[in-house]
């Protein structure tokens, strides 16, 4: 049984919440240069999609290959609001047309999710998928009001300046998605805390049991759902204000591989994890693929070692760490884990190196010389090769046995750890 | 009469060339319940493969070696991946497939480039098979028609009348007493996923050429096979066929076809003009909104009968 | 290289460090087009055009006294990809940007650029469109700061029905189009110029499919077929082009083909024979027109070219970098707002005839070619087949000159000047 704990204040939630108001505000004033705030702008608007994805992935066990569906439409929605607006034809002010968004999303939700939610499982993810394709589809279809390949485009200077905010300047529209960001963030968690939160994960973990107890498990999905589809609507409104367009891509199967590829890779099993995730896969999208070709073929062996050795995420390898730092004997785990870094750094640098040089000669736009880490090299000759082979074994072969001593260690550790509770 | 014997023959062979293609993903799916993201992927290394031995060695030759190459790969993708990620359950057993898709078509494009490659029909059976009134039917398609036949016959063979055909179906739904029998469930799913992905490599072999083999081929393809396999009910091999036919059939004929709703709503007396609500969405003629009908089919099928057509459980 | 990526914020510094004018003596050109996914290929062609030109200028001199680089940037066909590459492309403060696949995204980057310069006077970009023809871009969504180089699709139209309707043999016309703004441009502008150019011809069929899904054509060519039509007008690129002709020959059809986009990146290959004396294409370019004076620059770009793009294809990138250049000198500035005002209404006498940068919409007049796969002269083909595209065995054979004058459809563009 289950006691039931009553805190006046939880303080390091409090700090923690706390932090990440601080680091919204702060971050522009860090990374200054115009790049880094674009990006910072795609984190927000992405944080708010991948956390509304993982209402369903993680909170509700519902694995969605659609879900670009709600957002792409809440942008559809607001792109057409924003315009009625610029023709004065609507009177609503630009920082609040992300309930626009929201609300489409939700309506969406309410007449795709009555379809999808009859089922869980593989089959929901199946008539998600399939629901997917349709609307994208549909909206090719439909030029007259998704504006076809092209799109529709639209100016967010628009209305009246509101105490001097006209959302021309890039810094007013990542405050503006910072603002949205955070009080998603905060409804979302407080979601999690709501009996209809708590619910989903009965659903999710043991839906006969749920259903014994007298909950719909199909209500409780349906629910779930809206309520994600009307956060993903907020987050596809943010989009299109700040791209000032919105086009067939919103609701792509592309868009909907990304949220889940994002959500997982920063883990589903905690709050947090998705957060995470979408920082890093913004950082793979836009960054990453400035610097290379390669970076698909990053982001997907990055998500296949994620699925084989890390199934919770980096959420959770973080997470795991808590309790041994609790403890206080994260010391004995830093040596350990000092050595594998350093190792599966030479391995990447070696995996790295190949990866290049294939891209390099079956690019047959470029020559064959190139230069990586500084130096310059052709990838045609069999020096590099024999390098980058040899850092990319020697990295393997180290990083099997400092995964090793961590294993061990971590074993040992936890052994005792269990051995005191007991 | 000529339009509607030669779409008919068109609707036959693509929703052949589409069973060939669901046969080897809902025989994974029953047997190991892993819905294989990367099975349109098997599909176009089977279609690559037979173009790299095509042209150094023949057509012939790559009808045999391509789909058994792929299937290799099937059986090392199971061994070294899916197996170890099986503990963590169905929905990481799909995400490895669905991350493999991406790899796969990152590793087609560093080896055979971005662009279509030339992968062509052979000679020997190019040309018309015979004529339906003025209209020419091709070999190929023929040929494309015979080999999903003889796969779906010999499919239907090995399952019933072998051992292990027995085995696999045994394995299928107590996979506890196979083993407590002594027979190595472990291998008979590896076999069993190799297995599914030679029957896309051997789609990808006579589907590469009749369309196009390129990187694209892939994507193209995934969605569509999903459906049938939901739509026929999952993990079952007639219902794949079955539903192979109908969406094959469907698609084809709606083509030919100019209905639009505005015209039925005529009919009772409704007229659709421009400022009707929605008066694009009631004059879209049919024909335009064939290749949605798939999944408009499958949004229905699973509203009224989720199960699928001939599926016997569900999800 | 890849050290850089692993601090946003070194980048971050590297970028502000080029941009405070470690490049003063670079004309920089952004390339944003797609460099990674399905249509890298495409995006790899104009990209070795254009590094092939600038590396041929910087020979002679460059420009005003500067080099000129082209900067890849990859934007993977989407249209918001190419407005964030655009942020970069402004934030690392480069002037001029060129691009050319997918009207989507061309009418995306316009309005963005047109945004951009009106909050951010004094740092104006000019974009130099070498290949998207939807007719909006110079119409009703025209803008002072966008030139295309290519001729739009009710242009290119013009030039196709011109020869069509010599085509007495023709009585029945099959229109077939992708399902999005440019194959509707395509449609309406074929039927609109039949009507005029030919009134007895019957349009028997205005099909649209939806793009890039259709796997098996072999439906619409029973389609085509039942219909009776001799010819089939297409503005389908891509596998919705190379399927379409194969399915038809598969088929046993007997029609020839108007289309815009059979003849490269992939697409002859992938016809293949099927196309031979079947497939016309509309174009200001292929290898084998009569007095060809790019000739030599054509066989100089294929002694060096990539593997993947061994043929020059974009004579409009030349034409592009040319005028610029011209306009540039004449302005003896490489402000682009300066630029712009002399690149408007600017005349020039090009490799193959005279070319003219429209003032009222900035749409360059320039003489089209109508012309025929065949096999090349190697396979058996004519001998004017001398060089064949992608050496896929087909070589185009020209079949009518249309000068630019002919082509030159009227605008309704209401220009806006700063």
């Amino acid at each position: 049984m289950a006691v039931l704990r009553y805190r006046p204040l939880n303080l390091g939630r409090w700090l923690l919440w706390g932090a990440t108001a601080a680091l919204f505000v702060l971050a522009p004033l860090v990374f200054t240069h115009g790049f880094a705030l674009t990006m910072m702008t795609q984190m927000g608007t992405f944080i708010i999609f991948a956390l509304s994805y993982n209402m369903l992935l993680g909170q509700g066990g519902m694995l969605s290959f659609g879900h670009a569906v709600y957002s792409g439409l809440g942008a559809y929605f607001t792109v057409h609001a924003l315009n009625l607006i610029g023709k004065g034809a609507l009177a609503f002010p630009v920082m609040l047309l992300p309930l626009v968004g929201g609300l489409a999303g939700l309506v969406f939700g309410v007449v795709f999710g009555y379809v999808t939610t009859r089922r869980a499982g593989t089959t929901f993810a199946m008539i998600s998928l399939g629901i997917g394709e349709l609307v994208h589809a549909c909206v090719l279809m439909f030029p007259g009001f998704f504006g076809g390949e092209g799109g529709i485009s639209t100016n967010r200077m628009v209305g009246k300046p509101f105490l001097g905010i006209t959302f021309g300047p890039a810094i007013q529209v990542y405050y503006l998605v910072a603002a949205w960001c955070f009080a998603c963030m905060v409804a979302m968690f407080a979601l999690t805390q709501t009996p209809l939160g708590r619910m989903a994960n009965a659903v999710r973990d043991n839906p006969e049991r749920a259903e014994f107890v007298g909950y719909d498990t199909q209500k409780v999905r349906f629910l779930q759902l809206v309520l994600s589809a009307f956060f993903a609507g907020v987050s596809g409104a943010l989009s299109c204000i700040n791209f000032e367009i919105v086009t067939d891509e919103n609701v792509s199967a592309l868009r909907s591989g990304g949220v889940l590829l994002a959500t997982f890779i920063g883990g589903t099993g905690f709050f947090f994890g998705p957060i995470v995730g979408s920082v890093v896969f913004v950082f793979f999208v836009v960054a990453l693929s400035g610097f290379t070709q390669a970076w698909l073929l990053y982001l997907g062996l990055f998500f296949l070692a994620m699925v084989l050795y890390a199934p919770g995420g980096i959420a959770s390898l973080v997470a795991m760490q808590l309790p041994v730092i609790r403890a206080r004997r994260f010391g004995e785990l830093a040596l350990p884990y000092l050595l594998a870094l350093a190792a599966g750094l030479v391995a990447f640098a070696g995996l790295v190196g190949a990866v290049e040089m294939v891209y390099r000669i079956s690019d047959a736009s470029l020559d064959t010389h190139m230069s990586l880490f500084g130096v310059g090299f052709d990838a045609r000759s069999p020096r590099p090769w024999t390098a980058f082979g040899a850092l990319l074994a020697a990295g393997l072969v180290a990083l099997g046995f400092a995964a090793r001593r961590v294993g061990e260690r971590w074993g040992a550790i936890q052994g005792e750890l269990q051995g005191n509770r007991a | 009469m000529e339009f509607f014997v030669v779409q008919l023959l068109n609707g036959i062979s693509y929703g052949l060339l589409l069973f060939m293609l669901s046969s080897g993903l809902t025989l994974v799916f029953s047997l190991m319940g892993v819905l294989n993201f990367a099975h349109a992927s098997f599909y176009m290394l089977g279609a690559y493969f037979a173009f790299q031995i095509s042209t150094r060695i023949g057509f012939y030759p790559a009808l045999v070696a391509a789909p058994l190459l792929v299937g290799g790969i099937g059986m090392l993708v199971e061994r070294y991946g899916l197996r170890t990620v099986h503990r963590y359950g169905h929905v990481a057993e799909l995400l490895f497939t669905f991350g493999l898709a991406y790899l796969i078509e990152e590793a087609v494009h560093l080896v055979w480039g971005r662009a279509a490659v030339e992968y062509r029909i052979p000679p020997s059976l190019e040309g018309p098979l015979f004529a339906v009134f003025t209209s020419q039917y091709p070999i190929y398609r023929g040929f494309m028609m015979l080999v999903s036949v003889a796969m779906l016959v010999s499919i239907w063979l090995a399952l019933t009348r072998t051992r292990i055909g027995l085995v696999i179906q045994a394995a299928l739904s107590h996979p506890q007493t196979v083993e407590a029998l002594g027979h190595n469930v472990p291998r008979v799913f590896m076999l069993v996923f190799g297995g599914g992905a030679a029957l896309a490599g051997l789609a990808g072999v006579i589907g590469g050429n009749a369309f196009v083999t390129e990187p694209g081929m892939a994507a193209a393809v995934g969605p569509i096979i999903f459906v049938v396999v939901v739509v026929g009910g999952m993990g079952s091999l007639a219902g794949a066929f079955v539903a192979s036919l109908l969406i094959g059939c469907l698609q084809t004929f709606s083509v030919g076809l100019d209905w639009t709703l505005a015209g039925l709503f005529a009919r009772f007396g409704w007229r659709v003009t421009a400022d009707t609500p929605l008066a694009s969405l009631w004059s879209i003629p049919l024909a335009q909104a064939a290749p949605v009908l798939p999944y408009l089919l499958m949004v229905l099928i699973l509203i009224f009968r989720p199960r699928g057509l001939l599926g016997t459980r569900e999800g | 290289m890849i050290k850089r990526a692993l601090s946003t914020a070194a980048f971050a510094a590297a970028a502000a460090l080029a941009a405070a004018g470690a490049w003063a003596e670079t004309i920089r050109i952004a390339y944003i087009d797609p460099l990674s996914g399905p249509f890298a290929n495409t995006g790899a062609q104009g990209l070795a055009e254009f590094q092939f030109y600038a590396q041929q200028l910087n020979k002679k001199g460059g420009v005003l006294g500067k080099k000129l680089e082209i900067v890849p940037f990859d934007n993977k066909v989407s249209p918001q990809e190419s407005l964030n590459q655009l942020k970069r492309v402004q934030d690392e403060g480069i002037r001029y940007v060129t691009q050319g696949n997918s009207s989507a995204v061309a009418l995306a980057l316009s309005d963005a650029v047109a945004k951009y310069n009106e909050r951010n006077p004094g740092k104006e970009i000019v974009y130099l469109n070498y290949a998207a023809v939807d007719p909006a871009l110079t119409n009703d969504k025209c803008s002072f700061w966008h030139f295309r180089f290519d001729a739009a699709a009710d242009m290119k139209m013009e030039a196709l029905t011109a020869v069509m309707a010599k085509d007495k043999s023709i009585t029945k016309v099959y229109i077939i189009n992708q399902d999005y703004s440019f194959g509707h441009a395509v449609a309406d502008s074929a039927v609109a110029l039949l009507k005029r150019k030919r009134p007895d011809v019957q349009v028997v069929g205005n099909e649209f499919h939806p793009l890039g899904k259709v796997k098996d054509f072999a439906p619409y060519v029973a389609k085509i077929k039942a219909s009776g039509a001799q010819a089939v007008i297409t503005g389908n690129w891509g596998n919705d082009m190379s399927l379409l002709v194969k399915a038809g020959k598969e088929a046993g059809l007997n029609v020839d083909w108007y289309t815009f986009y059979a003849g490269g990146l992939g697409t002859p290959t992938a016809m293949g024979e099927a196309a031979a004396g079947r497939v016309k294409i509309v174009a200001e370019y292929h290898s084998n027109v009569a007095n060809n004076k790019a000739a030599a620059w054509d066989a100089a770009y294929r002694k060096q070219a990539p593997k993947g793009n061994p043929d020059f294809y974009y004579l409009r990138g030349k034409n592009m970098f040319d005028m610029l250049v011209a306009a540039m000198n004449q302005a003896k500035s490489d402000d682009p707002k300066k630029v712009a005002y002399a690149l408007e209404g600017m005349k020039t006498q090009g490799d193959l005839g005279e070319l003219e940068m429209r003032k009222t919409d900035h749409q360059l007049i320039q003489p089209l070619y109508v012309f025929t796969l065949q096999k090349s002269a190697a396979h058996g083909g004519p001998k004017e087949a001398k060089i064949d595209m992608e050496h896929s065995g087909l070589a185009p054979v020209t079949d009518a000159r249309v000068e630019g004058y002919v082509t030159a459809t009227p605008t309704s563009c209401q220009m806006k000047r700063p």
